[in-house]
């Protein structure tokens, strides 16, 4: 495996020396490390007319999913692909594996279905509300986990999630418990949404503008300082970058992205379950990032479409283990397929283009 | 008086299993730097193997006890050699997502055999009845959890401090490069190592088996607390992921007796402790310098 094979997740390390990343910086062993070209990037440099192409074949698919699938599917393809980026925002460009992002994603689910339930507003609206109280909830989170990284930042955002389920769990008057949430409305100034193909295009433009400003994020000098964070903390810290800050900022970022993704979930499903919040979700989350190729942000979409359409199939077809077949991506995709389904693509491009040396 | 003693009791046996599971992932991850996820999956297969054993083949407590450990860990070593050993070349990350889907597929297996109801196991009858304490009585089998899982840890903490396997060992984890430049074999005790951590986590199940619930998820909850005990305690460090076990079982104890009309108390003190370390010494209690990651 080459070094330049595994964008977003560190190349692979010579045995000696500390592992770069950890916390309180170690300053030898992380230096001259060359960065690992992402996905994304690498589809930046390719012409101007494939990346139009893709986008507007990309458009073209979202504009047509509910007609291919059932739209509740799409739907739920739309939530989870938006929560998806949001988890690559960290992982591919920010090189921090959340394994909590339930954490928000259910807050926003819960706090989406409370507003919807006793305020009456907008899904829209509501939505937000549910973002916000997600992102508000990162910054704590966020203040404390980035004081770790790597595989304990991996491990206080799964702590921090269980807390937060802990506490949805027993906060039963709000939450009803184990009852979930019932009726969660899709109010939109009287229109009649109740049918899930008309609900999909209500919510696609709300999906988008997520994903724009997940690629803006990305494409922004803000996004190149988190990427020089990734691939070299102690330079970036050298440089004068507030490193705790920025990385602080992406969480917190992340953290309303799958807010959103996870208060459309609530609307779309018109019910909110504990499973939001549990750490399955946030595994879930994760592999469908790995599966779509990390640091490349479209290719969590395509990940997001995978795993949705294939554990509907699976429960359509009344195949009881989803747990077995979730597990069995995952070991797989970690063994033989981590570069991911873009992440592939995207280097089989370069190299017939030869763009491999830079 | 004594029921603040029955508690802090309580309290050490609630941490003994968070001790030998800290342990187990703590020698792991010196010598792999691999985060095994799958550390709570195999002390529900201990669990669930002594009960299959007992169910099934009528075999009793005592042998399952030997028996669950030696079979978990020499599955554990057929595991690194086949996977986990590839994998350690790469981020640790990798290691982590593949034990995270390993645990997915083991629940389910276990889940779509037996179900999800709880299964009974009785306490031997050697270790019913309880002890008089003079202050307070104790149950026996509680007693022999406590001083089982202390002698353990001592032996451990023996093993690694006094012998010259620990000695190689120790300083494979601190120094691999140096370690191989004297002429000796580190890889040869990777390993084992990594089997012995298993077997520590089946040995935790098999002893939970006659006091809590028997279920195919009894690990995944459980293992995401052991995770925030080893931030507390600093992974890198083996005392004090046993320290901080032993110390946070004892907190939710008597955060359960004193505080019982909130029952999130007990439940969640451990992730506001984990808070309070990260804010105060980010590498851990008795983390000395930040362990690679």
């Amino acid at each position: 495996m080459s070094t330049s094979s595994e964008p977003g997740l560190r190349a692979p390390q010579p045995p000696t020396g500390p592992a770069p990343g950890s916390a309180v910086d170690t300053p030898a062993g992380q230096a001259a490390r060359p960065a690992p070209p992402s996905g994304l990037l690498t589809v930046a440099r390719a012409p101007g007319w494939v990346r139009y192409a893709l986008l507007a074949a990309g458009l073209l698919a979202a504009l047509w999913l509910p007609n291919g699938l059932y739209p509740a599917v799409a739907v739920d393809i739309l939530c989870w692909a938006l929560f998806a980026v949001s988890v690559d925002l960290l992982l591919g460009f920010t090189g921090l594996m959340s394994f909590g992002h339930a954490a928000f994603w259910g807050t926003s689910a819960y706090v989406t279905g409370l507003v919807a339930i006793h305020a009456g507003l907008p899904f829209p609206l509501a939505v937000l509300a549910g973002a916000l109280a997600a992102a508000l909830l990162a910054v704590p989170i966020g203040y404390l986990a980035v004081k770790r990284t790597g595989i304990y930042f991996a491990m206080v955002t799964l702590a921090f999630a269980q807390l937060v389920y802990y506490v949805a769990n027993e906060w039963r008057s709000v939450t009803q418990g184990e009852n979930g949430l019932q009726g969660v409305p899709r109010e939109f100034f009287g229109l009649d949404l109740t049918d899930d193909y008309y609900f999909y295009y209500a919510v696609l433009p709300i999906v988008l503008l997520g994903l724009a400003a997940a690629w803006r994020i990305v494409h922004s000098p803000f996004g190149r300082v988190l990427v020089g964070i990734r691939d070299n903390p102690a330079r970036a810290r050298a440089l004068g970058y507030p490193v705790h800050r920025y990385k602080l900022t992406a969480f917190v970022l992340s953290g309303f992205l799958a807010g959103l993704g996870g208060g459309l979930f609530a609307v779309g499903h018109r019910f909110v379950s504990l499973d939001v919040l549990h750490w399955t979700t946030s595994g879930k989350a994760v592999i469908v990032v790995v599966l779509g190729g990390i640091g490349t942000l479209w290719g969590g979409v395509l990940g997001a479409a995978l795993v949705v359409r294939l554990e509907d199939w699976l429960s359509f077809s009344g195949f009881e283990a989803i747990g077995l077949v979730t597990g069995g991506i995952f070991v797989l995709v970690v063994l033989l397929f981590r570069r991911g389904i873009w992440g592939t693509v995207a280097h089989w491009a370069l190299r017939r283009q030869g763009l491999r040396r830079r | 008086m004594s029921g603040f003693l029955q508690n802090t009791f309580n309290g050490l046996v609630g941490g003994a299993f968070y001790a030998l599971l800290a342990l187990g992932l703590a020698v792991i991850f010196g010598m792999l730097r691999v985060v095994n996820f799958a550390h709570g999956a195999f002390y529900m297969l201990g669990a669930f193997g002594a009960y299959v054993l007992l169910a099934e083949a009528g075999v009793p407590f005592w042998a399952a006890l030997v028996i669950m450990p030696l079979a978990l860990g020499l599955l554990g070593m057929a595991l690194e050699r086949a996977v986990i050993h590839r994998l350690a070349r790469l981020d640790p990350l990798y290691n982590f997502l593949f034990t995270f889907g390993l645990t997915l597929i083991l629940q389910d297996l276990v889940k779509s055999r037996y179900g999800v109801q709880s299964s009974p196991y009785a306490t031997p009858a050697e270790l019913s009845g309880t002890v008089d304490f003079g202050l307070f009585d104790f149950p026996t089998y509680r007693v022999f959890i406590l001083g089982f899982t202390v002698l353990l840890c001592v032996a451990v903490w023996w093993v690694l401090g006094r012998t010259r396997i620990g000695t190689v060992v120790r300083a494979a984890t601190e120094r691999p490069e140096l370690t191989r430049a004297f002429g000796i074999d580190v890889g040869r005790w990777v390993t084992p190592v990594f089997g012995f951590g298993i077997a520590l986590a089946g040995l935790a199940g098999v002893l939970a088996a006659p006091m809590r619930a028997v279920n195919p998820l009894m690990g995944a909850d459980l293992i995401i607390v052991v995770f925030a005990v080893v931030v507390i305690g600093g992974l890198g460090s083996i005392f004090g992921s046993v320290a901080a076990g032993f110390g946070i079982g004892l907190v939710q104890a008597w955060g359960e007796a004193y505080l019982s009309d909130f029952p999130i108390v007990s439940q969640t003190v451990v992730f506001v402790v984990m808070a309070a370390v990260l804010l105060w010494r980010p590498a851990g209690l008795f983390g000395r310098e930040e362990a690679p990651a």
